[in-house]
């Protein structure tokens, strides 16, 4: 069975101002077939830990790891950890401007596989996945994400999610702007692909509305770059019910004590500075 | 026909503000030779191009260089004597070069649509130009409500200056591509000159990926209602070319939309690149829809690529003008897309640039060709990326 493992990870991304840490030692151990929550307020974290794990150029781990199956990804390429099956639905996916779909589709299955998909069968499973997520038949023409709706681009994405078949994916915020109908959908193609491939999904949310139609193992409540709390779904439940608020708070005062603390430490630094100097 | 202090050469005066108020004649006498510091040539390499924008140039008609691919309902061909009625229909040389072939051509191509329901593109190719500086003349016509693809390629040595015109009538709507895949010696000038009338439609296309020095400067006048442009225009500079496009707009009429789209990629030591695009929106052209935009791909050191939009606007009361330009190298977050979904980095760039220029491909409208230039932006691109 595969595991992918978060070990104590920490990340800064590069802003004008210089790096800024957002992730402080994240830990995760998600097994093939289970589906894990992450849910935080913004500004958590979230989407970081999410591009941290598929390798975005601007998110830089300063220390701790992300392992595969015992093989360390932390410096891999972005390609060759897909190839080595992490997926990510992004919340934002990008245009490719005069790629098609078709094309994009058949050239990163062939990369993920190490070979062309056999033509017959390949034609076959991607009009069927379409098919499930109410794609029109067009949209195999179209040029990737090029003036697609919100929801179509999410449905894209659960679309190469299902053809791709990784034993991870990363879901970051699939659920944002998705209306009833869409968001059934996109919840359907995931529960698919966790039947059909025993997927492994770390799911990323603001909300818990997308939790009724993706059940989830376990739920991680994020705050300020960290897992704060675990549980089971009933805490979803809890936190619909009482919001982040006492997690942001209890954050912000330990926050304060380091930082109360850092500056007495500082203080301290200046006084014994002369007696260095003399 | 005016006299030189006109010019757009003569510096000691006030120059042209206006791009309506730029000097125009068919008579190279009336132009100075330029010094490379004109508004119109200060990015050219003149040198390399003296003999065609000054000397003397082969009129003589390039009838047995010019091949038609095959014959296709609603299209003809003829050559027409200087004294046609047609010639000079669509506009006058505002530079000494176009001036220069106007004054040297002996006959013209004339190229007619006069087909509503065409059965395909009508292809008109020319090679075997050899080196002697030459002037050609092309009138294309289009009938009104007629429609259709011409294609104009180009290929082989050349040294030429040209004049291309085109008339489209009432309701028409036609597409005239021009495709450039010269030797790396070639040197091409070439103005095109459009008149689109009263709710026709001109799609122009200039694609340009060989030659030494390739100017096509296409000036698309809306001068009735209703009139209608899309201007694209692909370009793929390889080392040591210079690939150059000045493109103008000129919204005379009511009610008239333009669209300008140029696209270029840019690679190894010398090459370059430029695009200047004015649009003159006048006060008689009330409703105006106007954009341009040029977007420029950078794939190696050593490259330049010049773009300028200049935007003049006489009336508050249009619907929209705008404009954009960008020059740069890859977007990361496309390459992080593709190589997020196991695709390497140099496939992925590969994919990013053949999209890029593909956009621009796909609004040609005649598979064939776009399969053909397809292969073409392939080839240059196996060359270093």
């Amino acid at each position: 069975m595969s595991v992918l493992e978060i070990r104590d990870l920490h990340v800064s991304v590069d802003t004008e101002q210089g790096a800024k840490q957002i992730l402080r030692g994240v830990n995760l151990t998600i097994k093939q077939g289970e589906t894990h929550a992450i849910m935080g307020p913004n500004g958590s974290g979230k989407s970081t830990l999410a591009y941290a794990i598929a390798g975005h150029p601007k998110y830089h781990v300063t220390s701790g790891s992300i392992v595969l199956d015992g093989e360390d990804l932390t410096a891999a390429t972005v390609d060759a950890r897909a190839r080595a099956g992490v997926f990510l639905a992004m919340q934002y996916p990008v245009e490719i401007p005069g790629v098609t779909v078709t094309n994009f589709l058949r050239t990163a299955k062939t990369a993920i596989d190490g070979s062309a998909p056999p033509i017959r069968t390949w034609v076959k499973d991607v009009r069927t996945s379409m098919e499930n997520l109410r794609m029109d038949k067009a949209f195999a023409e179209r040029n990737v994400n090029e003036g697609f709706s919100g929801g179509e681009k999410k449905r894209n994405e659960i679309l190469q999610l299902e053809l791709l078949k990784p034993k991870f994916a990363v879901l970051d915020e699939t659920d944002s702007g998705l209306d009833v109908d869409a968001l059934k959908i996109v919840s359907e193609g995931v529960n698919r692909a966790k039947e059909n491939t025993d997927l492994g999904v770390l799911l990323i949310t603001h909300y818990n509305r997308i939790l009724r139609y993706i059940t989830p193992d376990f739920v991680h409540v994020f705050v300020a770059g960290q897992v704060v709390e675990s549980g089971g779904p009933e805490l979803a439940v809890q936190l619909e019910n009482e919001g982040y608020d006492t997690y942001v708070a209890a954050s912000a005062a330990a926050a304060e004590a380091i930082a109360s603390a850092e500056a007495a430490h500082a203080a301290a630094g200046v006084v014994d500075a002369p007696a260095v100097n003399a | 026909m005016g006299s030189k202090s006109h010019t757009d050469g003569a510096w000691s005066e006030r120059p042209v503000q206006t791009r309506s108020e730029r000097y125009a004649s068919a008579n190279v006498g009336d132009f100075d030779e330029p010094t490379g510091r004109e508004v119109d040539w200060k990015l050219t390499p003149i040198k390399l191009v003296r003999d065609l924008i000054n000397g003397e140039l082969d009129g003589s008609p390039l009838e047995s260089q010019v091949a038609v691919a095959q014959p296709v309902d609603g299209f003809s061909l003829s050559w027409i004597d200087r004294t046609d009625e047609r010639i000079g229909s669509a506009g006058l040389p505002e530079d000494r070069a176009s001036a220069n072939a106007w004054s040297h051509f002996d006959q013209a191509l004339a190229i007619d649509i006069t087909g509503e329901e065409p059965t395909g593109e009508f292809i008109v190719a020319r090679s075997g130009l050899g080196t002697v500086a030459r002037a050609a003349h092309t009138v294309i016509t289009a009938a009104p409500n007629s429609r259709g693809i011409l294609v104009l390629e180009n290929s082989g040595d050349a040294r030429i200056a040209e004049n291309v015109e085109i008339v489209v009538g009432e309701g028409a709507h036609v597409t005239v591509v021009t495709i450039q895949q010269w030797n790396d010696s070639a040197a091409h000038l070439a103005s095109h000159f459009a008149q689109v009338g009263r709710d026709a439609t001109l799609r122009h296309i200039v694609v340009s990926l060989g030659g030494g020095v390739v100017r096509v400067n296409p000036s698309i006048h809306l001068s009735s209602p209703g009139s209608n442009t899309e201007a694209y225009g692909l370009y793929f500079a390889d080392a040591g070319q210079h690939l150059e496009q000045q493109v103008y707009i000129d919204h005379e009429a009511e009610n008239s939309r333009s669209r300008v789209k140029y696209k270029g990629a840019l690679q190894g030591e010398g090459a370059h690149s430029v695009w200047i695009g004015d649009v003159l929106i006048r006060q008689s052209a009330d409703g105006t829809d106007s954009y341009e935009e040029n977007r420029n791909l950078v794939l190696s050191e050593g490259t330049r690529a010049d773009s300028i939009p200049n935007l003049e606007i006489e009336t508050g009361n249009i619907l929209g003008a705008g404009h954009a330009s960008s020059t740069g190298r890859f977007d990361d977050e496309q390459l992080f897309y593709l190589q997020s979904r196991g695709i390497s980095e140099e496939e992925a760039r590969r994919l990013v640039v053949r999209g890029f220029l593909a956009e621009i491909i796909q609004q040609i409208g005649a598979p064939a060709v776009e399969e053909r230039l397809t292969l073409a932006v392939e080839a240059e691109l196996t060359v270093t990326v």
